[in-house]
């Protein structure tokens, strides 16, 4: 039975959701106001809030002391290839996973996953070494290379889950219709978990775009994306609270809007399978 | 063209047979049915002719061609599935014209093969829409459609009218006969329904447990099961299967007798016993009558005779058409 609900306990409800809304969205709120204030009223005991003298000379000090649409971009290659590259190699594989699993299907998933428990500093001078080896350290390919592995698990692992959700038996109508793997995967399978592959796909650039870990220790300067801009922001001449909030809130700022027009599919990629 | 010959196909999931080394021989043009009761390895031996499953050992030839090895995508044949399986993205159109692109047909060439199997089926007005737009009938035309425009040596029914309401799954019986007697494709059908197999077949494999009890068609299943198992699954309602001491009167382990070769009398020779229930459809009566010594036996009385459920009545079997059955349950020679 519908429960019925009255006007108050939906205005109560509403203003709650707002509440949790607004305590959730307060520390990006906050980083951009700070972005605003100058050094001074940054630091001001109490905060200030709203009534403080609004600057955008952060902006400009920002700009000068380093190229942001050079880190931007190098932001948009890594995590758009890496995401790419994931994703030709994560369709297939999660398509012989759902569609034809073997015995060991099951192990090999949670072998996928488990490389993600593992804290990720364990395999940080491995990998540097093999970076400083061969060169990668500082490039972009070497960051494409690094996000799409890490990211790799999760992007297999969400395929599957969407995958699973489709009726074999149309797959096989396609095999008799005479279509090969290759056809089968291009003209039935992608257009049908189109929903999935694009939550997966804009799951993956974020992931990817705020990671921090290894784009820090991989890159300086040359191939450094938005991450390494902020964290250069935090040492040198040591903090400048306002200047990092500019930083940050440039860093963020695409990702952010990328995120608004596609909360819908985001959504609806986070809680797929769900409910059938 | 379009023969298929199965050869000793076995098939095995780990150390579980579910197809006991099946041989069998389908000619061209003809409308083989696949029945027997669930479970027993129908869909699987139609899926091992597809190709979508591997044997475990045996051969499959089409036409005289190995194709135990070969994919699905290249033995030539067409399915229609339980589910439909229409391409839910693509519109009618697409999903008729998908095979047709795939084996790289021209475009006029699939345009005016999809318009004509469209109109075939009468799907000529939805070619645009999309198969969620469609009621439950028409993907069955669109799924079957999908099968006949790539002129298949054989197509593959899997409990296609399964999901259709009774009216119109008698509807589409006589459409896909007609249509298979029409395009003289062989055609493999599988379902779970006697009336289906019996009104659609030229011949009929029932199976069961994964073995082939008995290939032949409708009548002589019907008139010369070969054993107990034939005889109680195929006919409506069951054949009575009596044994004991009644049996051995005929020199058998069991014997059966059709609903429909009992004579009912008030009074006569025969069994006596009680009338438990009746069944009166108008054109047909059924009762089931109560016999000491022999059990629960089924008869079917043309046209209505008033009897009612308690009253005694005579069975007269007919001596003529009793089938005997040895221990073994193997139909006994006359």
């Amino acid at each position: 039975m519908a429960r019925k609900v009255t006007g108050a306990k939906l205005a109560v409800s509403t203003a709650g959701a707002w509440l949790v809304g607004f305590i959730i969205f307060f520390p990006i709120l906050w980083m951009m106001l700070t972005s605003f204030k100058t050094e001074l009223d940054a630091f001001a005991t109490p905060p200030q809030f709203l009534f403080f003298h609004w600057t955008t000379e952060n902006y400009g000090v920002v700009q000068e002391r380093s190229d942001y649409m050079l880190h931007a971009w190098n932001s948009i290659v890594t995590a758009g290839g890496s995401t790419l590259i994931a994703m030709l190699i994560a369709i297939p594989a999660a398509w012989a996973m759902a569609f034809a699993p073997t015995k060991r299907t099951k192990d090999i998933l949670l072998w996928m996953l488990s490389t993600k428990m593992m804290p990720a500093v364990g395999v940080l001078v491995p990998i540097y070494l093999i970076y400083r080896d061969f060169g990668l350290l500082d490039t972009r390919f070497g960051l494409v290379v690094v996000l799409c592995l890490g990211n790799l698990p999760i992007v297999i692992w969400m395929l599957f889950t969407y995958f699973k959700e489709i009726p074999k038996d149309i797959l096989e109508a396609a095999r008799m219709d005479g279509a090969t793997i290759t056809k089968e995967l291009i003209f039935v399978l992608t257009p049908m978990a189109l929903p999935g592959i694009a939550s997966t796909l804009l799951l993956n650039v974020i992931l990817a775009w705020n990671e921090a870990f290894w784009t820090l220790n991989l890159s300086s300067s040359a191939a450094a994306p938005l991450t390494t801009f902020i964290a250069s922001y935090s040492s040198p001449e040591g903090l400048f609270w306002a200047k990092l909030s500019a930083a940050s809130t440039l860093a963020i700022a695409p990702i952010l809007i990328l995120g608004w027009f596609s909360q819908k599919q985001l959504v609806r990629g986070l809680t797929f399978g769900a409910v059938k | 063209m379009g023969s298929i010959t199965l050869e000793n196909v076995r098939k095995s999931f780990g150390s579980h047979d579910i197809i006991h080394g099946a041989s069998l021989e389908i000619e061209n043009g003809s409308f083989v049915v696949f029945v027997g009761p669930s479970g027993c390895g129908k869909t699987t031996l139609l899926r091992l002719i597809a190709g979508l499953e591997d044997v475990s050992s045996g051969q499959i030839r089409i036409d005289g061609a190995d194709v135990t090895d070969v994919p699905p995508a290249k033995r030539g044949l067409s399915m229609v599935f339980q589910s439909y399986a229409l391409y839910p993205h693509m519109s009618v159109r697409g999903n008729i014209a998908f095979g047709l692109k795939m084996a790289g047909t021209p475009k006029t060439e699939i345009d005016r093969k999809v318009e004509s199997a469209a109109s075939i089926l009468n799907l000529t007005a939805y070619l645009d829409r999309k198969p969620r737009e469609l009621s439950g009938g028409q993907r069955q035309r669109v799924a079957i459609g999908r099968a006949i425009v790539r002129e298949p040596k054989a197509f593959l029914f899997d409990e296609p009218l399964s999901n259709l309401d009774a009216a119109l799954r008698v509807q589409m019986r006589q459409e896909v006969t007609r249509l298979q007697k029409q395009l003289a494709t062989t055609a493999i059908y599988v379902t779970h329904d006697q009336v289906e197999a019996m009104t659609m077949a030229d011949r009929i494999v029932v199976l069961n447990a994964g073995r082939i009890e008995q290939y032949g068609s409708p009548l002589e299943l019907y008139e010369r099961p070969a054993n107990l198992f034939v005889a109680g699954f195929i006919g409506s309602p069951k054949m009575n299967l009596i044994g004991r001491a009644v049996a051995g009167e005929f020199g058998a382990a069991t014997i059966g007798v059709r609903p429909e070769h009992i004579a009912v009398a008030r009074e006569g020779e025969g069994w006596e016993g009680t009338v438990g229930v009746a069944e009166h459809l108008g054109s047909d009566t059924f009762i089931y009558v109560d016999v000491p010594q022999v059990g629960t036996l089924t008869a079917r009385c043309v046209g209505e005779l008033g009897i009612q459920v308690g009253e005694r009545v005579r069975l007269r079997p007919d001596q003529r058409r009793i089938h005997r059955f040895d221990t073994e349950g193997r139909t006994l020679a006359a």
